[in-house]
């Protein structure tokens, strides 16, 4: 890996500039919202992300591929050895990784002030984006895990203030305080992971990490355990199994919350960590395949859950899921760059997808069940079309952008293991269907709510459809990134990210490359795999005008699906209860019984031995004079008896 | 007199005035009159200026010595303030009995 | 001739100093005190501590005896006025300090003595010498010595004077 550090006054003040235009923004919506106009908040807040998606064009613009620069800002831990620097530092992925966040949050601020309008916490709303956009350009641009860890929790925080944003819903509180609580699971690996790193190479910087992995490479149990304790971090932020559950419930949050934090953003910040740290997890085989394993169970099993949810955000929200266990697979594949590759794409439509279900919401004032929709076609044209074109590209359309990144993933996948490539094929497949069935539900027949209803349905304003067509032109040509060689073109984010990916290159298997033919064999099948599944479900939804069932009638397997395997409810029944038993227990009997006991007993000993032992002050001096006797007596014959 | 020191061990010097110490002592715990207590204390005081000249001699050292003239001069002090405290304490309660004053407790 | 002397006045110090511990009437006790003073200032001479024997004589048969008799009178202290504690108690007083006394003794027993062998010069105890010890080493706590007595002596005033609001 040869990096070329660069050393250039106006890209370190640009880089410190990206961060500090969302902590500007927040600080002015925060601090001084009061007396601002309450509709300058989304403009305020909007225009920051917007400055920092300026400065990172421009130095996406001058940063060559093998460049790297280092803002360290200042010496922030150091004691015995262990130094650790309050620093940033910008490479091509950390510049991909911010292009997708100032520039999909730009949009996605954009979309909100349209669709918080009429909220009566407009301006919270974008204070708290802001924060968050803060937080997770320091979670891509430290220059160390601690760096990266401090935007790691802050935008678990931020996920949790905008789950609960509307905190008046106590529902919405729960689930804001899951996924806080479920996150907490995740961070306690990272943590230990960093104690671990720490502890092994004495820093924490990503470059000196990688450059000292190598020398233990031998020690397979300690790579694993720091490989797989990040791991864990990162299920959790990203939502994989086992800690997937947060997710869904996260969607009690504002729509164009869903679309940056629970799909375009926060939740990829697994795969990021995991890139970034590629050396590591490429010195550990046993990590690659617990990814591996982890991530092909997670995109099938939400994949399988997405088929049966009826409510709008819920579908997708299984399908971020079910997309992130994708990118694992990836990057179990040890395809770090599709993996970034498919988190890029992703990110284009399902922000897309989430704010076209913010308009649909939008024009139904607050609807989500898609069994109350449908027709909506005519009413919300821009809506449909975009949407349509994003599940499309979700769906693996030939020649969108979905198509390219996941068949790369497909590809290697094959490449390495043809019952994995079976797998998630059919996941692939799943995913397919479950977005038409969501699409036509949706837009196709005739509307199936209240006349009343129908009669305001509108379309959205311009802030609203202007991300909504920026996003889907993003998410039609988003492919172009990464063309594979079949078209002869360079794979231009791969070379984009080579110096990133290369130190691990050499610790992985490779297997053989696929001859073209191949390539587009697989590329074919996946495309009418794709294109039959759409029509499968054409054919259900919209020719036999299928409805999906009431809750109550659903038996069997169908009714296990909806009820999402209860994973929830096994969570409730065999961790939460216990713990809650438990504490009872420890409340009830150790605490009250035991504990209270002691500390009350040491109190009343003390109080009556005091009270017994103050009869000894007699006021009688003959009797003082005679204890002191005693007392000299006893001491002089204990000095006899030593 | 002058070789004293040659004929009488300095241990019989060492048991008089313990012996004596012992006396006061139990004189203290003995009576109740505050003014005996005050005369046994002077015994102790007197105990212990015996020893104190027993060692003086029987070392040379004149140190010893001058010790017990500080010790009288406390002692004197000691007396006449003690007596003064006893003569108030007669007047308020018609008695020298110390048992009486216990109201200094609890 | 030294020995006779000393287990004489030894035993005179003790015995009088019992009495005064078990003797009824106060004015016992006060006389048998200034016996036993008198003892102890014998015991200084026999020391070779003269100017001490004839100040300890001073002070405390001069002064301080006078002082106990001058209170006992005055206060009419006598025999059937005179209080005693229960039987069990003296008895218990009794006991400790014989106990004191033996555990004194027992100790002294394990204790090492520097040995005094060289005879010490006869005049040791004389004024001069005593004097001249007093007014070079010690003239501090002597000047000092002088507050102490003129602070009883206004302590004693104070205490001993008639309150006159009563």
């Amino acid at each position: 890996m040869t990096e070329n550090v660069i050393i250039d006054p106006n890209l370190y003040f640009l880089g410190l500039l990206i961060p500090l235009f969302p902590l500007l923004g927040f600080l002015v919506n925060g601090l001084l919202g009061k007396f601002l106009p309450k509709a300058s908040a989304g403009w305020i807040g909007s225009g920051a992300v917007l400055a920092s998606f300026i400065c990172v064009l421009y130095i996406f613009n001058s940063l060559g591929v093998n460049d790297v620069i280092r803002i360290d800002l200042f010496e922030w831990i150091v004691f015995s050895g262990i130094d650790i620097s309050f620093g940033l530092s910008i490479d091509p992925l950390t510049v991909i990784m911010m292009l997708v966040v100032t520039g999909v949050g730009f949009l996605i601020h954009l979309y909100s002030i349209g669709y918080m309008h009429d909220d009566e916490g407009f301006g919270r709303f974008f204070v708290y984006l802001n924060l968050f956009i803060f937080f997770m350009l320091l979670l891509v641009m430290g220059s160390n895990f601690l760096m990266m860890f401090i935007g790691w929790e802050g935008v678990g925080l931020c996920s949790y203030l905008l789950i609960g944003f509307w905190f008046k819903n106590d529902a919405y509180n729960d689930a804001a305080q899951k996924a806080f609580v479920m996150n907490r699971i995740g961070d306690l690996g990272f943590l230990l992971a960093m104690f671990f790193i720490l502890f092994q190479f004495g820093t924490l910087d990503f470059a000196a990490v990688e450059r000292l992995a190598p020398s233990i490479a031998e020690h397979q149990g300690l790579i694993t355990t720091i490989a797989l304790l990040l791991f864990i971090g990162a299920i959790g932020k990203s939502a994989q199994l086992p800690l997937f559950t947060w997710l869904p419930d996260a969607m009690a949050g504002p729509t164009p919350v869903s679309a940056l934090i629970h799909a375009a953003t926060m939740v990829t910040a697994g795969i990021y960590m995991v890139v970034r740290s590629n050396v590591l997890f490429a010195l550990s085989p046993i990590a690659l395949n617990v990814i591996l394993a982890v991530g092909v169970a997670t995109s099938v099993f939400a994949a399988i859950i997405g088929l049966k949810q009826n409510d709008i955000k819920k579908v997708l929200a299984y399908s971020t899921v079910s997309q992130l266990g994708l990118m694992f697979v990836a990057l179990g594949l040890g395809a770090f760059t599709s993996g970034i590759f498919h988190l890029v794409t992703h990110a284009f439509f399902k922000a897309l997808l989430f704010l076209g279900a913010g308009s649909v919401i939008h024009a139904l004032h607050g609807e989500q069940d898609i069994r109350k929709m449908g027709g909506l076609k005519k009413l919300i044209p821009i809506t449909y079309i975009t949407f349509l074109l994003a599940s499309l590209a979700i769906s693996g359309f030939p020649l969108l952008s979905g198509f390219f990144s996941k068949d790369e993933i497909l590809a290697h996948a094959f490449q390495q293991n043809i019952l994995i490539w079976i797998i998630i094929s059919l996941s692939s497949l799943l995913t397919a269907f479950y977005m038409f069935r969501l699409v036509y539900l949706t837009f196709a027949n005739s509307f199936r709510g209240t006349d009343e209803a129908k009669h305001h349905i509108h379309e959205s304003p311009w802030t609203m459809t202007v991300p909504l067509i920026i996003l889907c032109v993003l998410s039609v040509f988003g492919g172009l990134l990464g063309l594979p060689a079949v078209f002869h073109a360079q794979h231009w984010l791969a070379g984009y990210l080579s110096a990133v990916t290369d130190g691990s290159a050499q610790y992985l298997h490779h297997a053989e490359h696929l001859s073209h033919s191949m390539e587009i064999i697989l590329m074919s099948i996946a495309g009418v795999g794709a294109i039959l599944m759409i029509l499968f479900a054409r054919h259900q939804y919209v020719t036999k005008k299928q409805l999906p069932p009431a809750d109550e009638s659903l038996t069997g397997f169908e009714k296990l699906v909806a009820n999402k395997f209860y994973v929830d409810e096994l969570y409730e029944r065999f961790i939460s209860q216990p713990v809650f038993k438990m504490s009872e227990g420890f409340g009830g009997f150790v605490d009250k019984k035991i504990l209270d006991r002691v500390v009350n007993g040491v109190g009343t000993v003390v109080d009556m031995s005091g009270k017994t032992l103050r009869l000894l002050q007699t006021g009688n001096t003959g009797f003082y004079i005679f204890a002191m006797v005693i007392g000299m007596i006893v001491i002089f014959i204990i000095r006899l008896l030593i | 007199m002058g070789t004293v020191e040659h004929i009488i061990p300095l241990n019989w010097y060492i048991f008089v005035s313990t012996f004596l110490f012992c006396i006061g002592v139990m004189g203290v715990m003995f009576r109740k009159n505050g003014i005996i207590i005050l005369m046994c204390i002077e015994i102790m005081l007197n105990a212990v200026n015996l020893l104190l000249v027993a060692f003086s001699a029987y070392s040379g050292n004149t140190d010893g010595q001058v010790f017990v003239f500080f010790i009288m001069v406390v002692a004197a002090a000691e007396v006449a303030v003690g007596l003064a405290l006893l003569m108030s304490i007669y007047r308020n309660i018609g008695s020298t009995n110390i048992d009486v004053l216990n109201k200094l407790k609890w | 001739m030294d020995q006779l002397i000393f287990y004489t006045l030894s035993a005179l110090t003790l015995v009088s100093a019992l009495v005064v511990v078990f003797a009824k009437s106060p004015m016992y006790s006060v006389l048998s005190l200034i016996v036993c003073f008198f003892t102890i200032a014998g015991h200084y001479i026999l020391l070779n501590a003269q100017f001490l024997a004839i100040t300890h004589i001073i002070v405390y048969a001069g002064a301080i005896m006078v002082l106990f008799l001058f209170v006992v009178m005055l206060l009419n202290l006598n025999k059937e006025s005179e209080q005693h504690k229960p039987l069990k108690l003296r008895i218990a007083a009794t006991i400790s300090a014989g106990m004191l006394f033996l555990t004194l003794i027992a100790s002294l027993k394990s204790t090492q003595f520097v040995s005094f062998i060289a005879p010490p010069p006869s005049d040791m105890g004389i004024v001069e010498n005593v004097g001249q010890k007093l007014f070079t080493d010690y003239l501090l706590p002597f000047e000092i010595s002088s507050i102490l007595f003129l602070s009883a002596m206004i302590g004693a005033v104070v205490l001993a004077k008639r309150d006159k609001k009563r």
